[in-house]
């Protein structure tokens, strides 16, 4: 009951808040007011019910958070989806099988010859993917703050766009090297800021990232200035350049196929003596390297890693667009792509695909609320902040097996 | 008993000043295989920042820190790298712990195996036989650990949800994993219930014979440093003011001076 006289206090506050904004319209044409009284009803309505929601929610969040302190058994803890994916692998293969199916016939049931809009989204979406799932190698898990991700796609594609222009080389060839060169970037920038933590090294990589657009933007004669690069060509097959439909279907294919490699390979590194070493990374530098791990190269390999994915990416993101201009490449975009892999679960790769997906896909469908766009996606911020601090999929450690048969031949070399 | 055997840790020397203050003066200590040897002292005598100097995390103002592997070979080792110097086969645990919180508590020991195994990043993309053959190993490896300690019935655990006293066991463990000649323990008992200590006594006495490795050990309970050290170095405001076998130094005046106050434990 309380509940419900508190929500009714917050939309009665809300239609107050509101009323100069969605009530009082000055109509400059017929120069009279409008009043549109039905307005503050459908706000104090929302903002109650929402005000509602909100504190049923945080009063059961309140509850689940004691009754786990109070379960004696921390192993029998409720199974979340991540969890039942984790611990049995049929179930895995069969979901990954689905999505895959689902991703092969997308561009197909979504399409005609004539409008292929749908397909041309998804490439920007599995862009961001892999995008993220690059990220998520530097911060979710080395845990090195990156706020200037983007320039490493920027390179990329700038790569392509001008070995395209001024040697004419192919997409498929320029695609590992947009990969290479972004990662030679990666290098150069990693090692004066090896002896960087936390906000140190979030303000070199931001400056980076700004120092990348403006030489981008103020060298005319190599980078096409501001007018960036126009006529790049899409990607070939086998030596055919496609046409309308199928050449979108072809990149979207591209594209998910980058996106499946990423995930193989990331999933490989995670669960491998590496990934560990970047998680350890994460965790303690000190007590990393007193461990025997070499800090300089393990940081090393997450950065160049990380920027390899990106320029990889970046190639395919020229060739899409046939265009690029530094305004693909700004601050707001390493804020997106951060975004994703905070929101999705720093080092879970589930939640960065789904979190990926879900903040370029809704924008894009939202476009009818375009106004109200950024309000939604700082509404979801914060909610989630408040929700699933810890992102929207908790990164599930793996159970290692342990294979008895093999105790005979390893055992000799220590701690029988 | 120790003389007889090979010097497997040389310090001589080693001074360490921060700034103005020179909280390590001139200390020297050897560790020959097989012993087990305590520094103890009053708290700020400079006993972590020694092992901070020996493990590479500070590189001292003077001195020589010489070590010899039991390959046979001998080095000096001052302003190596940590890593470096765990790889040669020291490794230590903190007197304030560091796991990795967020890892699990099997992953936790499994770090302790980076140094001694091979992969690389393309082998590991890869995934071939060798490379599959020595993630078995290390998960064996650990387990087996883990197992020595008790844990393992903790394995899949995060490290930030087990107690003091098991957090303290697991930083042993991921130190053994790194297949040391030395062990280098700051404060082991600290934090933990009377219980707990008697049986990290037994625990140390086991990795001692069980592992054939030399073990440092820093330790506040003289209780445990007079039953299980085989010699003491005592350090008070960064000198060393006595060495011996624990009966020398119960009995030693400079000691018991240092000590005062704090002579009801011993
Ligand atoms: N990084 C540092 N910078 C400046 N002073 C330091 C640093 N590390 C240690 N000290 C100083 O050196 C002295 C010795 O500290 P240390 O931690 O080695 O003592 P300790 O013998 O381990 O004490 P405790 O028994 O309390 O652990 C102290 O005065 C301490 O304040
Ligand atoms: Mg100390």
């Amino acid at each position: 009951m309380t509940h419900f006289k508190k929500s009714l206090g917050i939309g009665l506050w809300f239609m107050f808040l509101t009323f100069p904004l969605m009530v009082v319209r000055v109509n400059t044409i017929d120069n009279v007011i409008e009043w549109r009284w039905s307005n503050v009803v459908w706000v104090g309505a929302c903002a109650a019910a929402i005000a509602w929601l909100w504190q049923f929610s945080i009063e059961r969040r309140a509850a689940r958070h004691a009754a786990a302190l109070a379960d004696p058994h921390p192993q029998a803890k409720r199974h979340t989806l991540a969890q039942r994916l984790s611990d049995d692998p049929a179930l895995t293969r069969r979901a990954l099988i689905v999505a895959g199916l689902l991703a092969v016939v997308f561009p197909w049931v979504t399409s005609t010859t004539q409008n292929f809009y749908h397909i041309n989204v998804m490439v920007s979406a599995l862009i961001f993917v892999v995008l993220g799932l690059g990220l998520n190698i530097t911060v979710g898990l080395a845990g090195l703050l990156d706020l200037g991700y983007i320039a490493f796609f920027a390179v990329g594609a700038y790569t392509y766009a001008l070995l395209g222009q001024h040697l004419a080389l192919g997409f498929w060839i320029c695609l590992p090297l947009g990969g290479l060169v972004s990662m030679l970037f990666g290098l150069v920038l990693g090692f004066p800021i090896l002896r960087l933590r936390g906000d140190y090294l979030a303000i070199v990589t931001l400056g980076f990232g700004s120092i990348t657009k403006i030489i981008l933007e103020n060298w005319d004669t190599a980078f096409g200035g501001a007018a960036g690069i126009a006529g790049i060509a899409r990607p070939e097959f086998f030596g055919m350049t496609l046409e309308g439909r199928m050449q979108s279907v072809y990149t979207y294919y591209i594209v998910l196929a980058l996106v499946a490699a990423t995930i193989f390979i990331v999933t490989r590194l995670k669960n491998s003596r590496i990934g560990r070493a970047w998680m350890a990374l994460r965790e303690d530098e000190i007590a990393c390297e007193a461990m025997g791990v070499d800090m300089a190269r393990t940081k090393l390999s997450a950065y160049a890693l990380g920027a390899f994915w990106a320029g990889l990416v970046g190639v395919v993101f020229a060739a899409h667009n046939t265009f690029i201009n530094p305004d693909s490449f700004t601050f707001m975009d390493s804020a997106m792509v951060l975004a994703m892999v905070v929101l999705g679960g720093m080092g879970s790769i589930l939640g960065v695909i789904i979190a990926a997906l879900t903040l370029k896909l809704l924008p894009e469908y939202l476009r009818a609320f375009a106004e109200y766009r950024m309000l939604v996606f700082g509404a979801v911020m914060v909610l989630m902040m408040i929700f699933r601090p810890q992102g929207l999929i908790n990164d599930m450690r793996r159970k290692y097996e342990l294979d008895t048969a093999d105790d005979a031949d390893g055992g000799d070399d220590n701690g029988k | 008993m120790a003389n007889e055997r090979r010097k497997l840790l040389e310090v001589s020397g080693l001074t360490m000043d921060f700034g103005g203050l020179r909280a390590i003066d001139s200390v020297g200590l050897d560790i020959h295989a097989g012993e087990i040897v305590a520094l103890i002292g009053p708290n700020g005598a400079g006993k972590t920042t020694f092992f901070n100097c020996v493990t590479g995390i500070y590189t001292p103002t003077a001195g020589d820190i010489v070590i010899a592997p039991p390959d046979g070979s001998s080095r000096r080792i001052n302003g190596l790298k940590p890593n470096a110097i765990t790889s040669l086969g020291m490794a230590r645990t903190f007197q304030n712990i560091r796991l990795f919180p967020a890892m699990t508590v099997l992953e936790n020991v499994m770090i302790g195996r980076h140094c001694r195994t091979r992969s690389s990043i393309l082998d590991v993309i890869v995934g071939g036989a060798r490379t599959r053959r020595e993630e078995r190993e290390t998960v064996a490896t650990s387990y087996r650990l883990l197992e020595k300690v008790g844990l393992a019935d903790l394995a899949g655990e995060y490290a930030r949800n087990l107690s003091y006293g098991a957090q303290r066991r697991l930083e042993i463990a991921r130190a053994l994993a790194t297949e040391p000649f030395l062990l280098l323990l700051d404060e082991p008992a600290a934090g933990m219930n009377p219980q707990e200590t008697l049986e990290l006594e037994a625990l140390i006495a086991r990795i001692r014979t069980d592992n054939e490795l030399a073990i440092l050990l820093i330790e506040h309970d003289m209780k445990l440093v007079m039953n299980i050290s085989d010699r003491i170095t005592v350090m008070e405001y960064g000198k060393k003011i006595a060495e011996g076998t624990p009966r020398e130094i119960k009995e030693n005046p400079k000691v018991i001076e240092a000590y005062l106050g704090e002579e009801a434990h011993a």
